[in-house]
């Protein structure tokens, strides 16, 4: 596993592979987009996909966790899949959760459109936007209120679609243009929407670069500006098909 | 021997026919209620045949109410099934009312239907299975007399067939005195068709009527002029024999293999047709109203031919086809069959057919499926088990029709052959699937879709499921596709998603037979314009290529094996194989002929195993994960339907290890995770059993309806749950021959009985030369996914000459490096691309109908 570093502010980044970001100043690790119980919230409607996506979830970010061992922990929003997310938890699944938290130094749970009250019973703080240093932390990345030197936000659940040799790869992946980054979304059921879709294409009106997501590494290209894309997200990444 | 009545006798003498023989056979099986199996081959008459024991009764005894029910594949068919038999039905002024019953029949007449149902009621198993979830479906069907399932053979063996099954067997508890007749093309085995017809899944319980042989095809093959080529499946250079043959007759089918083939042949023709004769397409992604265009056209007399897909195989009978052109090999020879018989639909002439290979190797099968013709050898899969993932749908359908009690519902689907060894363990797990998803972790109780009563019935909680049944039931999985718009014009058709993706604007490519311009995407469609400068590209689809079939591979082994029958090939192909004699071995019949050499830089193994391009890249896969355990470095591979060809940093050795049965073992979980194959096949299993919902065009939009993608279903299911009822369905299905896992447990088997010859030569033989200039080498999901991707980074890191390394100063070097461009350019020659574009602009701007 090889982490990217971005230097984004003056400060340096690293951008894992299993993506999340790192900052490693303040031993501060940043995940977004983990919408928990998401498995549950399709079963409620009649839609009896696999329940364990918590548990998957969650044990990778167990994973990030032991690897990195910040001290501080920022979730982006978007952490449950709807409100009643939290209640919802399996027992051994939110112990495993509140195990998790509970040696950090400092829990922030950034309120996303899906999870917009605090999660109850869960270590940490909640509000609606994090700041620190030249950072702010917020769900959405937000073009009119001017840039920070630095912003990071998820919401959008980036995935970039490359031509390679035989078809296309579409992978998760990271989004920044050196001011702003977009972090994928890390749960186990998060589809994705192509980063040329204007919705995020507007926020990168100079073009930026994505990051890729692979098992080892992370595959960097640049990308241009809006191209008149317009695709629904989640649907089935298309993968190296050719007949 | 039946007799017919005076009135039907006076019909057939009034047009100066008499009826077939097998006609009245058939009338004599089923009087008494019997079912029998009607087996002859295309021109017979049989549907006629089919519906004449009901003409007769009917006129016996009139009577009101539904007495007939039949089922076609098709749409198409049935609407023209109606439309022909009401002439007789007219002629003889006979009691009877006719209609059809598709997804296309308007609401209100659908409404009337099951008020006051018609005499015969013509359908397609889709919609058999919703008339079947209706509650008032017990009442409508009691009454029914006979059930007549045409073109058998194109739906026993598929999922079509086993949702018809339980279909069949449903109504076999709802009308106990409905008798069957089955119609299928002749058939390598009639035995099981027999089985899935009869009542009781038993063969013998259905009497079997075989028509009489229809004459001889005559069947040539064409060579092109030139130089026969060593590789590529286009089969464009015989193109302008083709055409000569299109003008030297009066109406042709010219069938391809492929989608892409089909425009491009399509092109080459309308670049050679000095003569404008009026030549159309017809494929599968052309919209419906295109293709019925081409078909009305056709039926009219008013086009000479037409370059078609599988989407003609079976169909409408246009009486007046004078011959068939196949271009390219025809990979199996029942298909072969079923082409041929759609030139001349009268059962007593022969069929006039043309075979044009497009390369060496195609020449040899092309001679070895004419071989099996005239020996009347066809091919055929053995039949398969029902799929699960059709019985969860099918139990969901079962509850929203009424309640049961699980012991007579597992009892009654016993009696469809396909699930006639269905265990109790995988009827309770689909039902406890379709109750609450099944899963070992037990959190979605309360969500549960059936309740069960004090006396053991099983009920369905709420109209939302059954909603959400009528809404996804069927077992066609469609692709994504996106629909390809003009811009201010009509849908010319659809392409799949991941195509579209790879498009820029200004790209152009070839689709619906035009050279398009793509200029965007909008929220529904992908819009283009006509014309566009460059060089076309042309969509091609998934899964489209059907695999050689085992036994059409086994005569091409077989003549490749034997130099006594060289003879009946072209002196070029003649030449080749006396090469290859010379500087290597012929395959074997039986064992495994292996050979490396080295190439450049690296080392090319080439394994000879002819068990078709699907079980080729699927073992392509196996055997190079087992080359990098033992250090050889693979690069890559490359599957053709005769060759496996894997190439590798380091000499390949001990070949034996590579072709172990047992790569079936480990190296198989490596490549159940990763394959984009089985995640397919699990995006359909999920489907169907209504685990993830269909797409419905233009709803994706509405949150609500959003579906979840179904690889991250199957990489979370299979971490968590392996053993879940639909990834042992995803298991079998694979095992079962679907994904050709079977044909390489066969090939290991065949290796190790007969031994792997291993020929290690200095430089590339003749017979491996196919192969290695066979285009589009492709690549299969997983690590070599990420091996093409580091490629493509470091191509861009070098395209920009280093200028690109990534830190703060990054805004300013950001402006877009064409994704594709000087690569993809320099991936094919050039030459071919830029006469197509040249040809292709005098190509018609409407190829439905020439006016």
């Amino acid at each position: 596993m090889t982490a990217a570093p971005l230097h984004i502010a003056g400060q340096r980044l690293m951008l894992d592979p299993a993506g999340f970001a790192i900052w490693p100043a303040e031993k501060l690790l940043v995940v977004s987009d983990l919408h928990l119980e998401k498995g549950s919230s399709f079963a409620a409607r009649g839609s009896f996909v696999p329940p364990y996506d918590t548990r998957e979830t969650l044990e990778r970010l167990a994973l990030a966790l032991r690897r990195w061992r910040p001290e501080r922990l920022v979730l982006l929003g978007d952490s449950f899949h709807d409100r009643h997310g939290c209640a919802r938890l399996h027992p051994s699944d939110c112990a495993a959760l509140q195990r998790m938290l509970g040696t950090l130094a400092e829990v922030v749970w950034v309120l996303g459109n899906h999870d917009p009250e605090p999660p109850v019973g869960l270590p940490g703080i909640a509000m609606a936007e994090f700041r620190r240093g030249p950072f702010v932390f917020r769900h959405i990345a937000d073009p009119a209120r001017g840039l920070p030197p630095g912003e990071l936000s998820g919401h959008y659940h980036p995935k970039a679609t490359m031509p390679v040799r035989a078809g296309a790869v579409t992978r998760p992946c990271f989004l920044t243009d050196g001011r702003r980054l977009l972090l994928p979304a890390f749960g186990a059921y998060t589809g994705g929407l192509e980063v040329r879709d204007p919705a995020i294409a507007t926020l990168f009106p100079r073009g930026g670069r994505a990051f890729l997501l692979g098992p080892e590494r992370l595959y960097s290209f640049p990308t241009g500006p809006l191209r008149g894309a317009a695709r629904e997200p989640e649907l089935a990444g298309p993968s190296l098909q050719s007949g | 021997m039946g007799t017919l009545p005076e009135l039907f006798r006076a019909w057939f003498a009034d047009r100066g026919w008499a009826p077939r023989p097998h006609q009245l056979a058939l009338l004599g099986a089923v009087q008494g209620g019997a079912s029998a199996l009607l087996v002859a081959p295309t021109g017979g008459g049989k549907t006629l045949a089919g519906f004449l024991p009901s003409l007769v009764d009917l006129h016996e005894n009139p009577r009101p109410g539904l007495h007939t029910l039949y089922i076609s594949p098709l749409k198409a068919l049935a609407v023209d099934i109606a439309r022909n038999l009401t002439t007789p039905v007219e002629a003889m002024g006979l009691p009877i009312r006719i209609e059809t019953r598709t997804g296309d029949t308007p609401a209100n007449r659908r409404a009337r239907q099951r008020v006051d149902p018609p005499n015969f009621l013509l359908t397609t198993p889709e919609s058999l299975a919703l008339l079947l979830t209706l509650p008032d479906a017990a009442e409508m069907f009691a009454g029914l007399h006979a059930i007549v399932v045409d073109e058998i053979h194109a739906l026993a063996g598929s999922k079509r067939g086993d949702q018809l099954s339980l279909g069949l067997a449903r109504l076999a508890t709802l009308a106990p005195g409905a008798r069957r007749i089955g119609l299928s093309a002749t058939v390598a085995h009639p035995a099981p068709l027999r089985a899935f017809l009869s009542p009781t899944g038993i063969a013998t319980d259905v009497a079997l009527v075989q028509g009489a042989a229809g004459a001889e095809p005559s069947l040539d093959i064409l060579l092109p002029e030139g130089r026969l080529p060593w590789g590529g499946h286009m089969g464009l250079a015989s193109m302008p024999e083709v055409y000569r043959r299109i003008r030297g007759a009066g109406v042709t089918i010219v069938f391809v293999n492929t989608r892409a083939q089909s425009e491009l042949c399509f092109q080459a023709l309308w670049r050679l047709n000095d003569d404008n004769l009026p030549i159309g397409l017809h494929h599968g992604s052309l919209t419906v109203e295109q293709r019925r265009k081409v078909e009305a056209a056709m039926a009219e007399g008013r086009l000479r031919a037409v370059v078609a897909t599988a989407s003609l195989d079976l169909g409408i009978d246009w009486g007046a086809v004078d011959q068939v052109v196949q271009v390219g090999a025809p990979k199996g020879v029942s298909r072969l069959l079923q082409r041929i018989g759609r030139a001349n639909h009268r059962m007593d002439e022969a069929s006039q057919a043309v075979l044009v290979p497009a390369n060496r190797f195609e020449v040899i099968e092309c001679v070895a499926a004419r071989q099996a013709v005239a020996a009347h050898e066809l091919d055929g899969d053995p039949p398969r088990e029902g799929g699960l993932d059709v019985l969860c749908q099918h139990i969901l359908a079962c509850a929203v029709a009424s309640p049961f009690h699980p012991d007579d519902l597992y009892a009654e689907i016993l009696r469809a052959s396909p699930y006639a060894t269905l265990t109790r363990k995988d009827f309770d797990d689909a039902l406890r699937f379709v109750e609450d998803g099944g899963y070992a972790l037990q959190s979605y109780e309360r969500f549960r879709r059936l309740f069960r009563d004090a006396e053991g019935m099983i009920h369905i909680r709420g109209p939302a499921a059954a909603r959400q049944l009528r809404m996804n039931l069927g077992t066609i999985v469609e692709t994504p596709l996106v629909k390809v718009r003009l811009r201010g014009g009509p849908v010319l058709g659809e392409v799949e998603e991941w195509f579209v993706s790879t498009l820029t604007a200004g790209d152009c490519f070839i689709f619906a037979g035009q050279l398009l311009r793509f200029e965007g995407l909008d929220a529904l469609a992908c819009v283009v314009t006509r014309g566009g400068e460059g060089e076309p590209r042309v969509p091609a689809y998934a899964g489209s290529r059907m695999p050689l079939t085992t036994h059409l591979a086994a005569r091409v082994r077989g003549i490749l094996h034997d130099p006594k029958s060289w003879p009946a090939l072209p002196e070029s192909v003649r030449e080749w194989l006396r090469l290859q004699q010379h500087s290597s071995i012929m395959p074997p019949r039986d064992g495994l002929l292996v050979e490396t050499f080295p190439r450049g830089e690296r080392w090319f193994l080439v394994a000879y195993c002819f068990e078709g391009r699907l079980a080729h890249q699927t073992l392509g896969m196996l055997v190079t994960k087992r080359m990098e355990r033992l250090g050889m470095a693979p690069l890559g591979y490359l599957a053709t339907d005769y060759v496996l060809a894997c190439w590798s940093a380091f000499a390949p050795t001990g070949i034996e290890r590579l072709f172990e049965e047992d790569i079936l073992g480990e190296e198989l979980e490596a490549w159940m995770a990763e394959s984009s194959m089985l995640r397919r096949t699990f995006r359909n299993i999920a489907t169907i059993a209504g685990l993830i919902e269909k797409n419905h065009p233009g709803q994706e939009k509405s949150g609500r309806a959003m579906t979840m993608n179904a690889d991250l279903i199957y990489d979370v299911l299979r971490r968590h749950e392996p053993d879940h009822i639909l990834l042992r369905a995803t298991r079998r299905e694979a095992a079962a021959g679907l994904t050709d896992v079977a044909r390489i447990s066969l090939l290991l088997a065949r290796a190790r009985a007969g031994g792997i010859r291993h020929m290690v030569l200095d430089r590339a033989s003749p017979l491996s030369v196919p192969a290695l200039i066979e285009e589009g080498r492709e690549w299969v999901a997983g690590g070599a996914q990420d091996a093409l991707l580091a490629e493509a980074a470091d191509l861009v890191a070098e395209a920009t000459d280093g200028a690109d390394l990534f830190n703060e100063i990054l805004a300013n070097v950001t402006e877009a490096i064409p994704p594709r461009g000087d690569r993809d350019r320099a991936r094919r020659p050039r030459d071919p691309k830029r006469r197509n574009a040249r040809f292709i602009r005098n190509a018609p701007k409407n190829l439905g109908a020439p006016r």
